[in-house]
């Protein structure tokens, strides 16, 4: 029997539990937990330079690894600052416990110093929520935090602890919890016998078929099953923003991403679908369009492993609670006994998408030639070959982040890394530092814009500080580019708000971190400075790419209509 | 159509707060919520009134069970149930109208509790509509005060709501 004080409990636990880094920034509230995390060498925690990006990193981390990301921050507005982060994690469905210290007990409620009501602010954008009452129950709380945070459908878990539940003198019991049970929590992994049997007879039966796959397919590890599957039966795969590389994009069957800005033969084969197979999706409003006009003529199978997100905008005609994985696997046992019965001719089906292909081939945008201003969708091109494809690609929020998901084709899951419930502006750099801390070795490139890289800037220097690597490609169109996209769009070109005027010299800015940053206006430079960015796969490099600011993003659908109804270009779009 | 939803929550601080802002958070609707806890010192049993239709109060089952601190819910609509809500209405009570005002009270199966020279407190159970039709009752003789403690319900028969 060891006794610990309530802080070491935190520090031992996190050792225990597996946890590598932590992010976060101490204040009054939590010093008690810091000194504890002072005297050990287990758990390194990252110091960021303001709370938001802690959360980021640890979102970054989570998404990348599959393990749930560990922040810690104190009272009051460190915990507030805590909130945009919490609120990314969870409508991406991310694994997060969020440690916030708390004022003693005694103060709460009293509006004491740095007080505030951090649970009932985080209320609705957690999964769960504790409040420590007494020191001895940090251990159980804690393994059911990480507990919830990373099954059934993941989310972020905050913990407030007030400062006296952690006081040196006070020592307990601790015993590390392998397991917990929570009779009110168990989340279903198998789903439904009768209901899957159910859907691979309409699977079998269908003429016109599409698969679409979403984060689930990530989180949920099912990016095999989902292949096996789709190759088996020979249908045609689109993901959702969450869903990339979920499904390789390089093979024949994927139809890319659907929905606003998704490609015009995945918008064009959902609408003419007869049957739609939705794994690990929630059918929200940036894929459905008008979710009356959506997909007319399809019945749709929906597998999630949350039953709140079954038939919550589109209604499901076969609804099937259960882990992407299991349901898939089970679809294809399935299938095996039946063999060798085949299916109905896809190859109707398949000319006609091969038709919706050819449509648009070659059509997409007009690259710049030698000497002209770059166009942004040719620089993500141009990334993608310098890194082989194989880099973790990182997002911060508005077109760069749209073309970024569009010219990066992914060939595996846990690459693409993107706030896309939330959209928040700012994600993008310490989420990639996040990664970039786990995965030395690999490449991790940050597509940005100067308006959201701005939003966590300050980052750098935690970048300077722990020597983290990222490569930060900026788009740079002097513009918040989406929202100018949209005032073309809407507001017969009146840009309110949307030119950023007095950007910094992003050349200087970057040396007085230490950093270097490379200034690139023409195809040319391009090459020359990717080769450099790429060299050195520890050095930071802020690649400031000067685009043309008149660029739209297209496909981009119609509002109001269905999936089918899509702008193709300034001055095409769909009849 | 009007549904009542009872749940069985865990008797845990900001397990009530998370069940309410659910509602407004989701935009649903609270028409009444009664909450007490039950036999199980470990429980609270909350009921609350709300109308949608059928995939609004789909969602709104889905998202309180999804809800870490629900243990257990029923929609008590689904079958045939027992509703009761309790009321004391204070009302004017003046000469003659004391008579009436009797008379009317023991037409409804209502009790007198509280008496003063001018004020009646009257008692009442039963479902919404019998309170309803009370109040629309007093309303002439003026009605001082009212507290409802919103519906409570059971099941018909054999079925329970309990672990």
């Amino acid at each position: 029997m060891e006794l610990l004080s309530g802080a070491d409990m935190i520090a031992r636990f996190l050792k225990d539990e597996g946890v590598e880094y932590i992010y976060g920034y101490p204040g009054g509230a939590a010093l008690h937990i810091y000194d504890a995390l002072f005297r050990q060498d287990d758990v390194k925690h990252i110091l960021v330079r303001h709370e938001q990006a802690a959360t980021h990193m640890a979102d970054g981390y989570a998404r990348a690894s599959g393990k749930p990301g560990v922040v810690l921050v104190t009272s009051g507005p460190g915990a507030t600052n805590a909130v945009t982060g919490i609120a990314t994690a969870y409508m991406d469905s991310i694994p997060m416990v969020v440690l916030c210290g708390q004022v003693a007990s005694h103060l709460i409620g009293e509006d004491a110093f740095q007080e505030t009501d951090i649970v009932g602010v985080t209320r609705p954008i957690v999964k769960h929520s504790f409040s420590i009452r007494h020191p001895s129950d940090i251990p159980v709380v804690l393994k059911k935090a990480f507990y919830l945070a990373s099954s059934g459908r993941p989310g972020p878990v905050v913990v407030d602890i007030p400062k006296d539940m952690t006081a040196p003198t006070e020592r307990y019991e601790y015993v590390y919890p392998k397991k917990v049970r929570m009779r009110s929590y168990s989340p279903v992994t198998r789903g439904h016998a009768g209901q899957t049997r159910k859907a691979v007879d309409l699977l079998l039966k269908a003429k016109r078929p599409v698969i679409f796959a979403g984060g689930g397919i990530v989180t949920g590890k099912a990016s095999e099953a989902l292949t096996d599957l789709a190759r088996r039966l020979n249908m045609p795969v689109t993901t959702s923003l969450m869903g990339l590389g979920g499904y390789p994009q390089g093979d024949a069957q994927s139809l890319g991403w659907l929905g606003m800005h998704g490609s015009y033969e995945a918008n064009m084969a959902m609408h003419h679908a007869d049957v739609i197979l939705g794994v690990g999706v929630r059918f929200d409003d940036r894929v459905t369009n008008n979710v009356s006009r959506f997909c007319p003529t399809a019945k749709i199978i929906h597998i999630d492993i949350d039953p709140s997100s079954i038939s919550k905008t589109v209604r499901a005609d076969v609804p099937i609670v259960g882990a992407a994985n299991h349901v898939l696997n089970d679809m294809l046992g399935l299938l095996s006994e039946r063999e060798p019965e085949q299916h109905v001719s896809l190859d109707d089906w398949w000319s006609r998408i091969n038709e919706w292909r050819s449509e648009r081939e070659g059509k997409l945008y007009e690259p710049a030639g030698e000497g002209e201003t770059l166009k942004p969708q040719q620089v993500v091109e141009a990334v993608h070959r310098a890194t082989h494809g194989d880099a973790y690609v990182v997002t911060d929020v508005g077109q760069h982040q749209m073309f970024a998901g569009q010219y990066y084709k992914f060939n595996k899951p846990n690459r693409w890394v993107s706030s896309s419930g939330l959209g928040t502006m700012g994600f993008g750099l310490p989420a990639a530092m996040g990664i970039k801390l786990s995965y030395q070795d690999d490449d991790v490139v940050l597509f940005t814009g100067e308006g959201s890289f701005q939003m966590m800037m300050q980052e750098l220097s935690t970048c300077k500080q722990f020597g983290i690597g990222v490569k930060i490609v900026n788009l740079n169109n002097q513009s918040l580019g989406m929202v100018r996209q949209w005032q073309d769009l809407n507001y017969k070109s009146r840009h309110a708000q949307s030119y950023m005027e007095s950007l910094p010299d992003f050349e200087v800015l970057l040396s007085a971190y230490g950093f270097r940053a490379i200034t690139v206006r023409t195809p040319e430079e391009l090459e020359a400075a990717l080769e450099e960015t790429f060299a050195d796969k520890h050095e930071l490099v802020f690649l400031d790419v000067q685009v043309d600011p008149r660029e739209h993003v297209y496909p981009m659908h119609v509002p109001l209509g269905s999936m089918r109804d899509m702008l193709l270009s300034k001055t095409e779009r769909t009849s | 159509m009007r549904h009542i939803i009872s749940i069985l929550l865990e008797n845990e601080p900001g397990a009530l707060s998370r069940a309410v802002g659910l509602f407004s958070q989701r935009n649903f609707n609270i028409e009444t919520l009664n909450v007490a806890p039950t036999d199980d010192a470990t429980l609270s049993r909350l009921t609350v009134t709300t109308t949608g239709d059928e995939r609004v109060i789909e969602q709104i089952t889905k998202q309180l069970n999804k809800l870490i601190d629900v243990v257990k819910l029923v929609d008590l609509t689904e079958g045939a149930h027992i509703e009761r809500e309790l009321m004391l209405v204070k009302v004017k009570a003046h000469g003659a109208q004391r008579d009436e005002i009797k008379r009317t009270v023991d037409i409804f199966r209502a009790q007198i509790v509280d008496v003063t020279p001018s004020i009646y407190t009257v008692q009442i159970t039963g479902d919404a509509s019998k309170l309803d039709a009370f109040v629309q009752a007093m309303a002439p003789v003026g009605i001082l005060e009212v507290a409802r403690t919103g519906v409570s319900g059971v099941s018909r028969g054999d079925k329970v709501l309990n672990l």
